[in-house]
């Protein structure tokens, strides 16, 4: 191993390190407290918890400017990656829409979204792992179903569609 | 026990876009879980590695923040999450949130925390899409049914 893999590979455990760390001392590994922000009707009577909101605000804060870092210090790679790799999609389509709305039920009845539940396998694994099984289930169908589309749609691009986005 | 704690929320949300800004300077890569769930399999060279440590780095990082934040920052409770959920729910769930981010491309850390910091339209467009549903399914199971 390279020391550039070595440092590929330490990064990306130390940001889910930090990352877990983040959810856990925002308490974002309470599904009642999710809950307590996703009940805006409590808000007239002072029940409301806007934590959530702090938590992508202070995320936010940093990502914003963490986000443009490679671009204002002009770093032509990634410190020890080969590319700084984003998304070509631009335009608001249909499966952005039905999938953001498919999750957001999803988000609701448990409280779950992807990063708390992982980070909840170290917390409440006996109830966070039926979810986190249950989502990469998920995940995987709604990735055939989508790949088999984009197959079908234009049989020309399929390759340069097949790599996932974000 | 699960009140506002704004010092605390502040902090864990400063973490997650620190977490976000090493990935993507040492990496190259956004910090969204659902896409770096999605893309584990099939098994790639190079691609599945760094995947699973950022995401064995994720129950790892839960347990110091809930070991160490309760004695540093006001508000944080001493006590594991309450899960109350039965296992159909739980499955059912699980499931509608991995098919919805694959289909939407992103959750809330690729397009709630990433996506708007690049002020990225599309994340916009997901993010009050997803806030609407979750709220909608909310009310209607606290103050509906």
């Amino acid at each position: 191993m390279t020391r550039r893999s070595i440092g590929y590979l330490g990064a990306a455990g130390l940001s889910g390190i930090i990352f877990g760390a983040g959810l856990s001392a925002a308490r974002m590994t309470d599904p009642q407290k999710i809950w307590n922000f996703l009940d805006f009707a409590a808000i007239p009577h002072g029940g409301w918890d806007p934590s959530l909101a702090f938590v992508m605000a202070g995320g936010i804060a940093v990502a914003f400017f963490g986000l443009r870092l490679d671009r204002w210090l002009r770093l032509p790679a990634p410190l020890a990656g080969p590319a700084f790799i984003k998304t070509h999609r631009a335009k608001v389509d249909l499966p952005l829409i039905l999938g953001a709305a498919i999750f957001g039920v999803g988000w609701g009845l448990s409280g779950f979204c992807p990063g708390p539940a992982i980070a909840d396998l170290g917390l409440v694994p006996q109830n966070a792992l039926l979810f986190v099984v249950a989502m990469v289930i998920g995940s995987w169908i709604a990735g055939r179903i989508l790949d088999r589309a984009e197959r079908l749609a234009a049989p020309a691009t399929a390759s340069a569609v097949a790599a996932p986005a974000q | 026990m699960h009140e506002f704690a704004p010092l605390s929320a502040t902090v864990g949300g400063l973490l997650i876009g620190f977490a976000a800004t090493i990935l993507w300077l040492v990496n190259g890569r956004t910090a969204g879980i659902s896409n770096i769930v999605g893309a584990i399999y099939p098994l790639r060279p190079g691609e599945t590695l760094w995947r699973f440590l950022f995401l064995a780095g994720l129950p790892a990082g839960a347990w110091l923040g809930f070991v160490i934040a309760p004695s540093v920052l006001p508000g944080v409770p001493a006590t594991l999450p309450a899960v109350s959920l039965t296992t159909p729910w739980l499955i059912g769930a699980g499931l509608l949130v991995g098919t919805g981010t694959r289909i939407g491309r992103g959750c809330t850390s690729g397009h709630g925390i990433c996506g708007l910091s690049r002020l990225s339209v599309r994340s916009f467009a997901a993010v009050a899409t997803f806030m609407a549903t979750a709220a909608l399914t909310v009310f209607i199971e606290r103050h509906v049914l």
